[in-house]
C-alpha cells in the first residue's frame, strides 16, 4: 500500500532536494547579483576616492555628504517628496472614494484607467510633459491666453514646479493603489448609519471613513514619498541643473566628471535607510490592521 | 432618502476632482499622440495630418539598432527570468510557513529598492569585482535580477489558490511526481507564468535607469536613445517614437493583466 500520510524519511529528503533545486538558481542569482552588489555599495561608500575608487578604509565620503551644498540637495529632495506626496494624497483620496462608489464594471474601468499610465515608459510620459511645459509649449499659450503672463517667456520647465508636476503625475497611481485596496473593504453602510445617528458629512468622514482607511492612506504616502525622494529620471529631465535632486546627484557622481563614487555610495546608503524606515513603518501599520 | 445623501461627500465636488485627475493623466498622452501625426515641426501648431515622422523613424538606422538591442535584451532576460522565477516560486510554495515569508520578502526586495541604487550597485559590482566589459551581457544579467522577482511574485500569487490535495490525488492514482506536476499543477498555473513572462518582457523593454548605468558602446536601447534625444532637444520624431512605444507597452501590460485574471 502506498503511504499517503506520513512520508518515509527518504521521501522527505528527496522532497527537500527538489525544493532546493527549484529555489537554488533564483536564490543564487539574487545572492550574487543583488546582495553582493548592495554590499559593494557599502564598501564603496567607505573607500577612498580614486579612479574610480581606491580600496582603503576611509570615512571621508560621509564627511563630504554633510557639506552644505549636499544638505541643500537632500532638503530639496525631501521637500519635493513631501509636497508631491501631499498633493497625491489630497487628490487621490477623493478620487479613490469616487471610484469605489461606482457600480462594479465602471469601478474596474476607472481603476484600470488610473493604473494604465504606469505601464507606459516613464521617459515617454516625461517627454510629453516637456513638450507641454517648455517655452512655446501649450501651457505657456494657455497662460498667455488668460492674460496672466507679462513680458518674456513663461518657463515652467527646469523649475521645481516642473519636477513637482512630473513627480505627482508619475506617482499618483502608487497612492491610489493601496487606497483602493483599503477603501474597497470599507462597509459604506456605516456612513449611512452615522448619518442616521445625526452625524454631518464632516463628522462621518472624520470619525468613520478616515480611521478605517488610514492604513491604506499611510501606505500610499510612504510608497510615494520613498519613491519621489529617490527618483532620478523625473528631476533629471524636468528639473535640469538648477533643480538638482538626490537621484540626479548620485548619477552624476558615478557617471559624470568629477567622479566621486564613495560620495555617491554614501548618499545611496541614505536612500536605503529612508526605504528601510518606510518599509518598517508600513509593516507596523499592516500588523496593527491585522 | 435624506440621510444617505447627507452622509456622502458632495457629488459634484467628487466628479470635478475625478474629471481633473483623468484630464491630468491623459491630456499629455493624447497631445503626444495627436502631434505625432501633425505635419508641423512645432508642437503648438497643427500642421495637418501626416505620417512623415513615422516615415523618418523607419529610416533612422541608429534607432533601428537600438530597437534590435531592446528586443534582444527583453527576450533573453524575460526568458531566463521566467524559468528561474517560476522555479523559485514553486520552491517557495514548498517551504515551511516561517521560512516562506522570509524568502518571499527576499524575492521582493529588488523591486522595492530604488532603481538608482540597484543601478549603481550593479555598475560597481561589474566594474570593480567582476571586471566585465559593459554591454549587452551586463544588461541581461542586470535585467534578469528584477524580472525574475516580478515573475516569482506573480506565480506565487497564482500558487496561493492551488489545492495541494490535487497533487496527492494524482500521486495516489499512480502518477510520477514529474507527470503529476505537468498534468495537474502546471495547467493551473500557466496563466500566471505567461502573465509573468509578459510583464517581465514589458518591464525590460521600458527599463531605463539600470540599462543606462550598465550599458556599453553599441548596446544602446530605445529608452536610452529617447533619453539622449530628449537631452539634445525636442523633435517631432520623438513624438512618433514615443507613440509607438506607448502603444506597445499598453498592449503588453493589458495582455498580462488579462492572463492573470484568467481562472
Amino acid at each position: 500500500m502506498r503511504p499517503t500520510q506520513a512520508p518515509v524519511p527518504g521521501a522527505t529528503r528527496s522532497e527537500n532536494t527538489a525544493t532546493a533545486l527549484l529555489l537554488g538558481p533564483g536564490f543564487i542569482w539574487l545572492l550574487v547579483l543583488f546582495a553582493a552588489p548592495i554590499a559593494i555599495v557599502v564598501a564603496v561608500s567607505l573607500a577612498r576616492r580614486g579612479m574610480p575608487v581606491e580600496w582603503a578604509f576611509d570615512f571621508s565620503a560621509y564627511a563630504r555628504a554633510r557639506d552644505p551644498i549636499m544638505a541643500r540637495i537632500v532638503w530639496r529632495s525631501f521637500l519635493l517628496g513631501v509636497m508631491s506626496t501631499g498633493v497625491c494624497a489630497v487628490v487621490g483620496y477623493p478620487l479613490t472614494y469616487f471610484i469605489v462608489r461606482r457600480t462594479a464594471r465602471v469601478r474596474y474601468l476607472l481603476y484600470f484607467l488610473v493604473l494604465i499610465p504606469l505601464t507606459a515608459n516613464s521617459l515617454v510620459l516625461i517627454y510629453a510633459w516637456i513638450t507641454l511645459l517648455r517655452p512655446t509649449g501649450l501651457i505657456e499659450h494657455f497662460i498667455r491666453g488668460l492674460g496672466l503672463a507679462g513680458e518674456g517667456t513663461v518657463s515652467i520647465l527646469y523649475t521645481p514646479w516642473a519636477v513637482g508636476i512630473g513627480l505627482t503625475y508619475w506617482y499618483l497611481p502608487f497612492m491610489v493603489y493601496p487606497l483602493y485596496a483599503s477603501m474597497e473593504r470599507f462597509d459604506f453602510r456605516l456612513l449611512e448609519a452615522a448619518a442616521d445617528l445625526g452625524a454631518n458629512r464632516f463628522q462621518s468622514f472624520w470619525r468613520v471613513l478616515l480611521p478605517q482607511t488610514v492604513p491604506g492612506l499611510a501606505t500610499g504616502c510612504l510608497l510615494v514619498f520613498v519613491q519621489t525622494f529617490c527618483s532620478f529620471v523625473v528631476p533629471d529631465l524636468l528639473g535640469g541643473s538648477k533643480t538638482l535632486m538626490l537621484g540626479s546627484f548620485i548619477q552624476q557622481r558615478f557617471l559624470n566628471l568629477p567622479q566621486d563614487w564613495p560620495l555617491g555610495g554614501a548618499l545611496a546608503m541614505l536612500m536605503i535607510v529612508v526605504l528601510g524606515m518606510g518599509v518598517w513603518a508600513v509593516g507596523v501599520l499592516q500588523r496593527r490592521e491585522g | 432618502m435624506m440621510t444617505s445623501t447627507r452622509a456622502r461627500w458632495p457629488e459634484w465636488l467628487l466628479r470635478a476632482n475625478a474629471a481633473t485627475v483623468y484630464a491630468f493623466l491623459y491630456l499629455p498622452i493624447a497631445l503626444l499622440v495627436l502631434y505625432s501625426f501633425s505635419g508641423s515641426r512645432f508642437s503648438s501648431v497643427w500642421g495637418g495630418f501626416s505620417v512623415e515622422w513615422y516615415g523618418r523613424l523607419v529610416q533612422n538606422d541608429k534607432l533601428l539598432a537600438a530597437l534590435g538591442n531592446s528586443v534582444a535584451l527583453a527576450t533573453t532576460s524575460s526568458f531566463f527570468a521566467t524559468i528561474v522565477g517560476t522555479a523559485a516560486a514553486l520552491g517557495i510554495s514548498r517551504l515551511p510557513r516561517r521560512s516562506r515569508g522570509a524568502m518571499e520578502a527576499l524575492f521582493y526586495l529588488p523591486i522595492l529598492v530604488p532603481d538608482i541604487v540597484l543601478a549603481i550597485a550593479l555598475l560597481a559590482f561589474f566594474v570593480l569585482v567582476l571586471h566585465l566589459e559593459l554591454g549587452l551581457t551586463t544588461m541581461i544579467l542586470a535585467h534578469v535580477v528584477f524580472n525574475l522577482c516580478y515573475v516569482t511574485a506573480i506565480v506565487t500569487t497564482r500558487l496561493r489558490g492551488f489545492d495541494q490535495r490535487l497533487l496527492e490525488a494524482a500521486r495516489d492514482l499512480g502518477a510520477s511526481p514529474w507527470k503529476a506536476f505537468w498534468r495537474v499543477k502546471f495547467p493551473l498555473i500557466w496563466p500566471g507564468v505567461l502573465g509573468g513572462a509578459l510583464l517581465a518582457y514589458a518591464m525590460s523593454l521600458d527599463e531605463f535607469v539600470i540599462s543606462f548605468f550598465v550599458t556599453g558602446p553599441g548596446s544602446s536601447t530605445l529608452p536610452i536613445e529617447i533619453y539622449s534625444m530628449v537631452k539634445r532637444g525636442v523633435t517631432p520624431e520623438i513624438n512618433a517614437l514615443a507613440t509607438l512605444m506607448l502603444a506597445g507597452s499598453v498592449l503588453l501590460a493589458s495582455l498580462s493583466v488579462l492572463l492573470q485574471r484568467r481562472k
